[in-house]
C-alpha cells in the first residue's frame, strides 16, 4: 500500500447558478496577460451545449485520455512512437476556433474620434491580428443559456449520443451548467503524453503542474488531456494550465474560484488514495465499472490501519485529521452523491460532480403524477433526462444518477416534513428506503449542502514547508534569494521527521 | 550548504529516474521544483484595501482589492460577514462576475483621464472669454447668439473632444449656472444622478449644491419604473423587503418575473440552500429563465399576463381557505391587518350598484377629530358600528392612538365583521369593470348589504370590502348574479380556466400552486413568499399586476412574518442611514424644501414625448370613464395644478423675480402667499408645465452623474436626442399624426436642443459622455470613499481608496466641491443673496396627506374649489438663497441641525447630534458663514456626519427615532433599540470588519438578536400602523381617480397592444420579410445596466455587443440564423444588433437586454443611416394617470416614492434583417 494524499474538489452542479464568477476571478489572477487571452483555467458551460473547446468530449476527434487494449491503458492519441512521428504536426490538436478568436473594442475611438458626422462607436478588433472584424463568431461561452439553440446544442457529443431522449423545443426546454477545471486526475494522461517530461503530478498534494522550465512547447498535453485543459500560451511557447492555486493552498486557503463561487457549489478536502491501486482501478474492462473501481482506490481516514501506514510514510497528523474531516470524502465516497465526469476517460478525475435536480415537466397534467411526496416532485419525471447526466457523469449508467437524485429528494422531503410537517409519513419512509440513506446521513447533507459554512466547504491543511531544508535561511531570504545567496551561511542544525 | 544553482545541472536533472511505484505505472521525481517560485509571486500583493461597487444592482458586496507593486492587479470578494447564526447559511462571499473584473476599468481604454470639452463650445468660450473679460458674459453671448448656439449644439454626439482642465471647465460651468439662474430662475438647473444608496456621498456632492442654489434635483426610482406604484398603494410604504438571507426561512418560495441567479447573484444560494431545508420552489416566467432551473415547478405565463395567473390563484385561496372552509389564522390576520373587513359605501349605477369610498366616521354622526379621516367596521359582537385606532386621523389628531389595536372607544375589544352574508339587510348587484378584452366590459354579481342612515337621515348601502372582493373574483356564495359555475369555467373571471386561456398555463398547475402555496402559510403562520421584480414590474399597468400578485400575501397572512410576504428586488432604493443622508445630501441643515422633481414627468416634457402620444380610441367603454380619455400631459398638468405632482421648473416666470415683485407689495409672509396664490389663480403666473415649448422653460444646465441617462435609462432615447440634445435622431413618429393636449400650450413644432449645457461626470466613456458638452474625469469606486447600503443584506460597505486617484481624475464629492467654489466666487461679483419662492407638492407623511378629504378631485381653476396653497395646491415656501455663500455653506454642516431632524415622521433631536458632529468632524476654519462649524469638506467628513445622524447605524440615533414614535402610537418601542444604544460605526469600524444595521422606526423591519430583516415586522409584533388611510394593508382604493378607472380593487389589465405605428403615419417601407414581436429589456447578464458591458472579460464572455433574443421559429421565419445582423423599429427609433436565437424563448417575444449601449460593434441601421441605437431607441414613456394622483393618504407624493412610473414592457417592434452593415467611417 503506497498511501497519497491528494487535495480534491467536489462541485455541486445543483447549487450552481451558472454566474461565471469563478471564471472572472481565475482569470484576473492566472491568465489576464497576452498569449492567454483566450485561456480560462475554469469555464462554465450551458448543458446541453458544446462547451469550450467546441465538442471536447468527442474524443474520436481530439483523441484524449485513455484506451484499453487488450486489457492494457494506452494513450488514446498514441504512445511514444506516434508521437515522435508526429512532433512537428498534431492532428488531433484543437485549433483556435475550436477555442475562439479573442477580440477586443477600438475603445479610444471614443474618446478620441475627430469631429465627424456620427457618434463614435468601438469597433470589435481581433486581439490576433489586430484588424477591425465585423462581429465575433465564437467565444468560450457563446452558448451561454442555450443561446444559439438547435444550431449549437447538437454539436453537443453527449446529445448527439442520446438524440432520442433530448427535445429542442420551448416546452421541454432544460438546462444545466458545468464549471470546469483540471481534474487533477490520479492516472493523468497529459503527463503521460509530455515527450519532454514536463507535466508532473505533485507528491505532496497530487496538483497536476506544467514544470515552465521543462515544457518545450510540443503541446500533446492540449488534446492528451481528455478535458482539454491544457493550454498553449502562444507568447511563452509553453503549456499552461490550472494550477488548483497551489501558492493559496499550500496556505490552507481553498483556490480562487472556489473561495469566490458566490453560489457556494464548491468544496475542497483533502482524500487519501492507495497510489499502488490505480492502475489497476483505471483497467477495468466495462466503463460503467470505472466509477466504482474509482471508489476501491480511496482509502478509510479513519481506518487505523490506513492511519498507521500513512503516519508511517511521512503523511502527517493534520493532513490525516483533515482527511477525516473532508467534505469531499463524505460526498463522493460516504453519501456517495458527487460522481467523476466522464469516468470513462480512464484517468480517475478529482473533481467530483453532485448531479442536478431540476423542475418537473410541466407537460404532466395528472395531479396525481405531479406530486410522489405532495411538495417535493419525484425524480423520475424532471426536466433533464437521466441518460443525459449518466453520459457525463457515469459512463452511462442511470440508476447511479437515480440514486444519487433519489438521496436529493429524500433529504428535502425529510427537511421539509422535519420543518413544516404536513407530509405522508408512509411515503417518505417508502422514499427514505428506495434512496437507501439513513435520516441521520440526509440531515448531515443537509447541514453539508445548504448551511456550509466556510470551514466545513474548506478543509484544507496548509502544506508540509517544514519538509524542506533550510527554513532559517528561507525565513529571511525568500523571494529575494538573488541578494540573498546562501553561500558562506551559517546555519542551524536541522533535524527532519522521522522516516525521510 | 547548498550551491547556486546551476542552470545546466538543473536542466538535466530530469534524465534522472526516480523511484517507480503502481505496478511501474507511475514514477516518483526527484526533480526539484524551484520554477513554482513563479505562480506563488503571482499570488503576492502589498496589501488588501475593502471597497466595493457603487453600481445599481442592490449587490453592495464587500470585496478584498488586492494592489500589487503600486497596481490594482485584481480583486477577490471579502468572507468576513459577521455570521447569521450556528444554523443558517451565512452571507460570504457575495459578489458576482460584473464586480469581480471592475479592476478592468482603472487602466483600461476607455477611462476618462482628464476633462474633456466639446471643441466647438471650447473655441466658443475662449474667444468670448477674451472679448468679454466677464465669464457671465461671454456665456451669455454664445447662447444668446442662435448661430454660436447651434454651432456647438449640432456637434453633440459626434466626436470632436477636445482636453480642457479643471479650473477653467469648472469656470465655465459656474457662468452657465449663474448666468440660467439671473435670467430664467434656479430651477431650469437640472441634475440627474440615480441611487444614492450605491454610493450616497458621491450623490450628495450634486445634491447639495443643487438644493443650495435651488436647482431641480430629479427623482429616479419611478423613472426607472423599478417602483412598484402598488406598494405604497397596499402599504403607503415606498419599497420595503426582505434582506436575501430571509429567503432561507421561507417554505413556499414563487419566483416570479426576477431573475434571482442573473441579477441577484450574490445571494441566490440563500434560495438555493433553503430547498434543501425543504422548501418548495415555483418558477413563474415567459421563457426558460436561469432560476427556473431551481423551480420545481414552471408555470410559463405569457408576457405581461401575470395579473391573470394571480387572479385565478386569489381565486382559489379564497374559494378553498375563506369560504369552502375558514382557516383561523387567514381569518385572525385580515381582520387585524387587512382593510377587508372595512366598510365601503356603494353608490346606484344605472339600475345597478358600483362601490364607492369607504364610510368614514364622520358618515354615522361621529364626532370626534378627524372623523373624515377614520374608517369604520361593523363589529361582530356588538352588532353595530366601530371605528378602529390607526387609520390616517389617528395619525393626526394628536390622541396617541396611531396603533393597530382593535379597541374602540372606552378601550373595547373590537372584532371586525368580515361578511355581511349572515346579517344582511338584503342583497344588491354590483358592476364590477373587466377589462381582460379590450374594451371595458362589466360584470354584475350579488352582493349582500345594509341599509343604514347617515348622519344627515339619508340611506347609505354599504358592505365590507371583503364581500366585494369575494364577488368581484367570482367565488359564489350562493348570491344571484354571473358568477363562474366552477373551476373550470373558462368564460368569466378569475377562475383556472379563465386564465389559461389568456396566460397558457394549465389550469392545474394553477390550483396545485395556489392550494399549496395557502397550506403551507397556514402550517407555518405565514412562511409563503413571493420573489418579484421587472419581469412584472416593467409594466404600464404594474400597480394591477402586482396588487393581483399581492393578494395572495395578504390573504395569506404572510406579511410582517420572516419567511414569508413579498420580495421586490428590482432597482435600489434603501439608503439605511437614511435621516442623515437626507440632511447632507439635500442640505436641509442650510436651507428647506429641496426641489425634488419626478423623473418620468419631467422627461416626458423636456423630451417632448407628450407631442407623440397615440390617439386613444375615444369610444366609451360600457365601464366608461371621465380620466381615461385625458391626455396624459392634461392630466399632468391638472396634478401639478391641484399639489399631487411636483412640477419644476415651477413657473414660466423666474421664481426669484416672483418673490421679490411680491415682497414689494407684502412683507408678511401670510399675505405674500396669499397674493401668489392669487395671481395663480388670476393667470398672472404660468405654470411652466403648461408652457413646455416656452424657451424660458427648458432645462437649460444639466449635470448627469453617477449615471448614463442617454445610454440606459432614458427611454423614448431618439426623442430626447432630438429635443434635449438636439443632434442627430431616429425618432420615426409624426407630431401630425400624435394625439395632442388641450390644456397644455404647444408651438407648431416641438422645439429640439432646449439644453445649453450637459456636464456629465464619469470614469469612462459611454453615449452619455458622447452627447456631452463637458465630461469631467470621475475616480473609480477602487479610488474613492464613500459608503454603500441595499435591501439585499443588513450590512454598511464601504468604499476605499485602493489607490489615490490617478490621471486628473476626482471623486463626485470633490468635483462638485471645486464647482461650487467657483460657483461661490462668481457669485461674490454677480448673483446677490435673495429669497426664492419653491413650490412643493403635498406630500405623504406630512399632514398635508389629509389635504384633500375622499379624495375628489376639485380642481380650483375650474371654480370647483377655492385656490388654497397647501390645501387645494402645491405648498408656497420661501427660502433664502445665499449664493456668495455656496461654497462655505456645502463645506460645513449648518445649524438647522440643532433643531432636530427626521424622516417619514421619525424625529430626532438635534442639540446632541450636532456637539457630536463637531466632535468627530472637527470644526471648520474657512472663513465666512460655515466658520466653527462641523466640517464637511471632505469625503471620509460626509461619510462619518451621515453614520452619526442615522439610527441605522448609530444606536444612540436609534432609540430616539423610537421614542418619537411612542409618542405617536402610544406604544412601547425604545427597547426595540436599546440593546445596542452604544453602537455607533465610522468609516474606520465599518472598513475593519462589516456591521450588522441596528432597528430604527425609519424602516419597518426587526434585526435585533441577529434576526433577517423582514418588512412590516415592526408593524405586526408591535402594532404600528401602516402609512395608509386605514393604517392597515389595502385590498382597495376610494380615490376618485382610482373608482373612475375602475381599479379600486385589483383585477386583470392585459398589456398594452398598440402597434409599432400609429393609423395615418407613415410607415418605413419593408419589402422583405419581417415580424412584429414583444420587445421587452429585462436586465442582463454580463452588465449591470451599461456597466461592465465594456470589460474584456464581460465581452469575451458571451458575445460581445450588443444582442438581442429571440425564438429560433420567429428568427426562421424571417431567415434569420443565430448571429445574423438584425434591425429593430418602430415609431419610437431604430436599433441595429445581432439576433442571439433559442428555443429556449417563447415565441412572439424578443429581450433586448437592458442595457448594452451603443458604444461597442453597433453599425447604422438601414432607415435613416444613423448609427444605434439604444435598447431605449424604440422605446417611449407612457405615464399612467393613477400615479399621478396626490394629496389623499397613501396617495400622496413621495420623492422616488409616489409617481408615474417609465414603464417600458409595453412596446411592440419590427424586427427584421439588416442587410447590408454600415460602420459609417466617413
Amino acid at each position: 500500500m503506497k498511501i497519497k494524499a491528494q487535495v480534491a474538489m467536489v462541485m455541486h452542479l445543483d447549487k450552481c447558478i451558472g454566474c461565471h464568477t469563478c471564471s472572472v476571478t481565475c482569470k484576473n489572477v492566472w491568465t489576464n496577460r497576452p498569449g492567454m487571452e483566450y485561456v480560462w483555467y475554469n469555464n462554465v458551460e450551458t448543458r446541453p451545449g458544446p462547451g469550450y473547446p467546441k465538442s471536447w468530449e468527442d474524443t474520436d476527434r481530439y483523441k484524449g485520455g485513455w484506451t484499453l487494449r487488450n486489457g492494457r491503458l494506452h494513450l488514446k492519441a498514441g504512445g511514444p512512437i506516434s508521437k515522435l512521428a508526429n512532433i512537428f504536426y498534431n492532428p488531433n490538436m484543437a485549433e483556435m476556433d475550436d477555442f475562439y478568436e479573442p477580440w477586443t473594442y477600438d475603445y479610444q475611438n471614443l474618446i478620441k474620434s475627430p469631429r465627424k458626422e456620427n457618434i463614435p462607436v468601438a469597433r470589435p478588433k481581433s486581439m490576433i491580428t489586430g484588424d477591425y472584424i465585423d462581429k465575433p463568431t465564437w467565444g468560450s461561452n457563446w452558448d451561454d443559456d442555450l443561446a444559439g439553440g438547435s444550431e449549437v446544442v447538437p454539436m453537443d457529443p453527449n446529445v448527439q449520443k442520446l438524440q432520442e431522449h433530448i427535445a429542442m423545443e420551448y416546452e421541454k426546454t432544460f438546462m444545466m451548467y458545468l464549471p470546469r477545471i483540471c481534474e487533477h486526475c490520479l492516472n493523468p494522461s497529459c503527463v503521460a503524453s509530455c515527450p519532454s517530461g514536463a507535466l508532473y503530478k505533485r507528491d505532496e498534494d497530487g496538483i497536476v503542474l506544467v514544470d515552465q522550465d521543462a515544457c518545450r512547447g510540443w503541446r500533446f498535453c492540449t488534446n492528451g488531456c481528455p478535458y482539454h485543459k491544457v493550454y498553449y500560451n502562444w507568447n511563452t511557447h509553453k503549456a499552461e494550465k490550472c494550477n488548483f492555486c497551489y501558492p493559496r493552498t499550500e496556505a490552507g486557503l481553498p483556490t480562487v474560484c472556489s473561495e469566490t463561487c458566490v453560489g457556494r457549489i464548491r468544496y475542497i478536502g483533502v482524500l487519501l488514495y492507495d497510489a499502488d491501486k490505480v492502475k489497476e482501478a483505471a483497467s477495468v474492462e466495462d466503463p460503467k465499472d470505472l466509477y466504482e473501481s474509482q471508489l476501491s482506490v480511496f482509502l478509510d481516514p479513519f481506518d487505523p490501519e490506513v492511519i498507521a501506514k500513512a503516519e508511517e510514510q511521512g503523511i502527517n497528523r493534520s493532513w490525516i485529521e483533515s482527511a477525516q474531516e473532508s467534505p469531499v470524502y463524505k460526498m463522493a465516497m460516504k453519501w456517495k452523491i458527487a460522481l467523476p465526469l466522464h469516468p470513462e476517460y480512464r484517468t480517475l478525475p478529482m473533481v467530483w460532480y453532485v448531479p442536478p435536480l431540476s423542475p418537473i415537466m410541466s407537460h404532466i397534467t395528472n395531479e396525481s403524477q405531479l406530486s410522489a411526496e405532495g411538495y417535493i416532485p419525484a425524480v423520475d419525471d424532471m426536466r433533464i433526462p437521466m441518460q443525459y447526466l449518466a453520459s457525463l457523469l457515469s459512463a452511462d449508467d442511470t440508476t447511479v444518477i437515480r440514486k444519487v437524485l433519489l438521496k436529493m429528494a429524500a433529504m428535502r422531503v425529510h427537511m421539509r416534513a422535519k420543518t413544516v410537517g404536513g407530509i405522508d409519513d408512509m411515503k417518505k419512509s417508502k422514499l427514505l428506503q428506495e434512496a437507501d440513506i439513513t435520516i441521520e446521513e440526509l440531515e448531515d447533507m443537509a447541514r453539508l449542502l445548504g448551511v456550509a459554512k466556510y470551514n466545513e466547504r474548506f478543509v484544507i491543511p496548509t502544506g508540509r514547508r517544514e519538509m524542506d531544508e533550510d527554513l532559517h535561511y528561507k525565513q529571511g531570504a525568500c523571494s529575494i534569494e538573488d541578494l540573498a545567496p546562501p553561500e558562506g551561511m551559517v546555519t542551524y542544525p536541522f533535524e527532519r521527521s522521522e522516516g525521510l | 550548504m547548498k550551491q547556486k544553482k546551476n542552470d545546466l545541472l538543473h536542466s538535466l536533472k530530469h534524465l534522472v529516474r526516480g523511484e517507480r511505484i503502481n505496478d511501474g505505472w507511475t514514477e516518483e521525481s526527484p526533480r526539484p521544483r524551484d520554477w513554482e517560485s513563479v505562480y506563488r509571486r503571482r499570488w503576492a500583493f502589498d496589501k488588501i484595501v475593502r471597497s466595493t461597487h457603487g453600481v445599481n444592482c442592490t449587490g453592495s458586496c464587500s470585496w478584498r482589492i488586492h494592489v500589487k507593486d503600486g497596481i490594482i492587479a485584481y480583486e477577490t470578494q471579502q468572507t468576513d460577514y459577521p455570521s447569521t447564526g450556528d444554523d443558517f447559511p451565512d452571507y460570504e462571499p457575495r459578489g458576482c462576475p460584473r464586480g469581480a473584473s471592475f479592476s478592468w476599468y482603472t487602466y483600461s481604454p476607455t477611462r476618462v483621464k482628464y476633462p474633456y470639452v466639446r471643441s466647438d463650445l471650447y473655441a466658443l468660450w475662449k474667444e468670448e472669454l477674451k472679448q468679454a473679460d466677464d465669464p457671465i458674459k461671454a456665456w451669455e453671448n454664445i447662447v444668446s447668439d442662435p448661430k454660436k448656439r447651434a454651432q456647438y449644439v449640432s456637434a453633440r454626439g459626434k466626436g470632436g473632444f477636445v482636453r480642457g482642465n479643471w479650473k477653467d471647465v469648472c469656470q465655465m460651468i459656474a457662468a452657465s449656472t449663474i448666468y440660467t439662474i439671473k435670467k430664467y430662475g434656479p430651477d431650469r438647473i437640472v441634475g440627474f444622478s440615480p441611487i444614492p444608496a450605491m454610493s450616497m456621498v458621491s450623490y450628495s456632492g450634486g445634491t447639495r449644491f443643487l438644493s443650495l442654489i435651488g436647482g431641480t434635483i430629479l427623482s429616479f426610482y419611478d423613472w426607472y419604473a423599478d417602483l412598484p406604484p402598488a406598494s405604497p398603494q397596499v402599504w403607503g410604504d415606498q419599497t420595503d423587503v426582505p434582506e436575501s438571507g430571509d429567503w432561507y426561512n421561507t417554505k413556499y418560495f414563487i419566483i416570479w418575473g426576477t431573475n434571482i441567479p442573473q441579477t441577484r447573484t450574490p445571494d441566490a444560494h440563500f434560495m438555493v440552500e433553503s430547498r434543501y431545508n425543504g422548501t418548495k420552489v415555483v418558477g413563474v416566467s415567459p421563457d426558460y429563465a436561469e432560476y427556473e432551473k431551481f423551480a420545481d415547478m414552471w408555470l410559463p405565463a405569457k408576457a405581461g399576463t401575470d395579473g391573470a395567473l394571480a387572479m385565478a390563484m386569489t381565486h382559489v385561496i379564497l374559494k378553498e381557505f375563506y369560504v369552502d372552509k375558514e382557516t383561523p389564522y387567514f381569518t385572525d390576520y385580515v381582520k387585524q391587518y387587512t382593510d377587508l373587513p372595512y366598510l365601503i359605501t356603494l353608490k346606484e349605477h344605472n339600475g345597478n350598484f358600483r362601490s364607492d369610498t369607504f364610510l368614514r366616521a364622520s358618515d354615522i354622526g361621529d364626532s370626534q377629530e378627524l372623523a373624515e379621516w377614520k374608517t369604520v367596521v361593523w363589529d361582530e359582537s356588538t352588532k353595530t358600528f366601530a371605528v378602529p385606532n390607526g387609520s390616517v386621523g389617528f395619525r393626526w389628531d394628536k390622541s396617541n392612538k396611531w396603533n393597530l389595536d382593535l379597541t374602540g372607544e372606552n378601550e373595547s375589544e373590537i372584532n371586525p365583521l368580515l361578511s355581511f352574508l349572515n346579517e344582511k339587510d338584503s342583497e344588491v348587484m354590483v358592476e364590477f369593470p373587466y377589462f381582460s378584452k379590450e374594451q371595458g366590459e362589466t360584470v354584475e354579481r350579488g352582493v349582500p348589504i345594509k341599509k343604514i342612515k347617515d348622519k344627515d337621515g339619508n340611506e347609505l348601502i354599504i358592505t365590507t370590502v371583503f364581500d366585494l372582493m369575494l364577488a368581484h373574483t367570482g367565488v359564489n356564495r350562493g348570491l344571484q348574479g354571473d358568477y363562474p359555475s366552477d373551476y373550470n369555467d373558462a368564460d368569466r373571471p378569475y377562475t383556472p380556466a379563465w386564465q389559461e386561456s389568456i396566460t397558457g398555463v394549465n389550469r392545474a398547475h394553477v390550483i396545485q400552486v395556489a392550494r399549496e402555496f395557502a397550506e403551507n402559510a397556514a402550517l407555518t403562520k405565514g412562511k409563503s413568499m413571493i420573489a418579484m421584480g421587472g419581469g412584472t414590474n416593467h409594466w404600464f399597468h404594474s400597480d394591477q399586476i402586482y396588487r393581483s400578485i399581492l393578494n395572495l400575501i395578504l390573504l395569506t397572512g404572510s406579511q410582517g412574518t420572516n419567511g414569508g410576504g413579498w420580495a421586490h428586488y428590482v432597482g435600489q432604493e434603501k439608503v439605511r442611514p437614511l435621516e442623515g443622508f437626507s440632511q447632507i445630501a439635500f442640505a436641509n441643515d442650510w436651507v428647506k424644501a429641496p426641489r425634488f422633481m419626478n423623473g418620468t414627468s419631467f422627461f416626458y416634457f423636456a423630451t417632448e414625448q407628450f407631442r407623440y402620444e397615440y390617439n386613444f380610441d375615444e369610444v366609451q367603454t360600457k365601464w366608461g370613464s371621465k380620466y381615461t380619455n385625458m391626455h396624459p400631459a392634461d392630466f399632468n398638468a391638472m396634478s401639478a395644478r391641484l399639489g399631487w405632482l411636483p412640477s419644476f421648473p415651477q413657473l414660466s416666470q423666474n421664481s426669484l423675480d416672483v418673490m421679490k415683485d411680491a415682497r414689494t407689495r407684502n412683507k408678511d409672509d401670510k399675505a405674500v402667499i396669499d397674493d401668489l396664490a392669487k395671481q395663480l389663480a388670476d393667470g398672472k403666473l404660468d405654470f411652466a408645465i403648461e408652457n413646455p415649448n416656452d424657451p424660458r422653460n427648458f432645462p437649460r444646465v444639466f449635470f448627469n452623474w453617477r449615471s448614463n441617462l442617454l445610454g440606459d435609462s432614458g427611454k423614448g432615447h431618439e426623442y430626447f436626442v432630438r429635443h434635449l440634445i438636439g443632434s442627430k435622431d431616429t425618432v420615426l413618429s409624426d407630431v401630425e399624426q400624435s394625439w395632442q393636449p388641450k390644456d397644455v400650450n404647444i408651438t407648431e413644432t416641438p422645439p429640439e436642443g432646449k439644453t445649453d449645457l450637459f456636464v456629465s461626470m464619469d470614469f469612462r466613456m459611454t453615449s452619455s459622455g458622447l452627447f456631452s458638452d463637458i465630461v469631467l474625469p470621475a475616480a473609480t469606486w477602487y479610488e474613492k470613499q464613500d459608503i454603500s447600503t441595499t435591501d439585499l443584506h443588513p450590512f454598511i460597505h464601504p468604499f476605499n481608496a485602493a489607490i489615490s486617484p490617478p490621471w486628473e481624475t476626482k471623486s463626485d464629492w470633490a468635483a462638485f466641491r471645486e464647482i461650487a467654489k467657483q460657483f461661490s466666487e462668481l457669485a461674490k461679483e454677480h448673483l446677490p443673496a435673495q429669497e426664492d419662492l419653491v413650490m412643493s407638492p403635498l406630500a405623504h407623511d406630512t399632514v398635508n396627506e389629509i389635504a384633500q378629504p375622499r379624495g375628489k378631485v376639485k380642481d380650483w381653476r375650474k371654480g370647483e374649489v377655492e385656490a388654497i396653497p397647501g390645501k387645494t395646491m402645491p405648498n408656497f415656501n420661501f427660502v433664502k438663497r445665499d449664493y456668495p455663500n455656496v461654497y462655505d455653506m456645502w463645506i460645513t454642516v449648518g445649524p438647522n441641525i440643532k433643531n432636530g431632524y427626521g424622516t417619514k415622521g421619525v424625529k430626532i433631536p438635534g442639540d446632541k447630534v450636532y456637539q457630536s458632529l463637531l466632535d468627530r468632524l472637527g470644526k471648520s476654519k474657512q472663513e465666512g458663514v460655515g466658520k466653527g462649524y462641523p466640517s464637511l469638506y471632505s469625503d471620509r467628513q460626509a461619510i462619518n456626519a451621515i453614520l452619526l445622524m442615522s439610527g441605522a447605524t448609530n444606536g444612540k440615533r436609534a432609540v430616539e427615532g423610537w421614542k418619537s414614535l411612542e409618542e405617536k402610537t402610544g406604544k412601547k418601542l425604545a427597547h426595540i433599540s436599546e440593546g445596542r444604544e452604544d453602537e455607533d460605526f465610522t468609516l474606520d469600524a465599518l472598513t475593519i470588519q462589516p456591521r450588522q444595521t441596528i432597528s430604527t422606526p425609519v424602516w419597518s423591519g426587526l434585526e435585533n438578536d441577529n434576526r433577517r430583516y423582514s418588512p412590516f415586522t415592526v408593524n405586526k409584533e408591535y402594532h404600528i400602523p401602516w402609512h395608509t388611510l386605514t393604517g392597515r394593508q389595502s385590498f382597495y382604493l376610494d380615490h376618485e381617480v382610482m373608482l373612475d378607472y375602475g381599479e379600486a380593487l385589483p383585477l386583470y389589465l392585459p398589456p398594452i397592444n398598440r402597434g409599432p405605428f400609429v393609423k395615418g403615419e407613415k410607415e418605413i417601407a419593408n419589402n422583405g420579410k419581417s415580424i412584429t414581436l414583444r420587445y421587452m429589456t429585462p436586465h442582463q447578464k454580463w452588465g449591470i445596466h451599461t456597466m461592465f458591458t465594456e470589460s474584456s472579460h464581460m465581452v469575451q464572455l458571451f458575445r460581445g455587443w450588443q444582442v438581442i433574443w429571440m425564438n429560433e421559429e420567429d428568427a426562421a421565419e424571417i431567415g434569420i440564423k443565430d448571429n445574423d445582423w438584425i434591425e429593430v423599429y418602430n415609431r419610437n427609433g431604430a436599433v441595429a444588433a445581432r439576433a442571439v436565437v433559442t428555443y429556449r424563448m417563447p415565441r412572439g417575444a424578443i429581450y433586448m437586454h437592458h442595457a448594452q449601449d451603443r458604444t461597442m460593434g453597433v453599425p447604422a441601421n438601414t432607415i435613416n443611416k444613423n448609427r444605434g441605437g439604444t435598447h431605449n431607441s424604440v422605446t417611449r414613456i407612457y405615464p399612467k394617470a393613477t400615479h399621478m394622483i396626490g394629496g389623499y393618504s397613501q396617495l400622496s407624493y413621495g420623492f422616488n416614492y409616489y409617481g408615474p412610473t417609465g414603464s417600458q414592457r409595453d412596446t411592440l417592434a419590427i424586427v427584421r434583417p439588416l442587410k447590408e452593415v454600415d460602420w459609417l467611417e466617413n
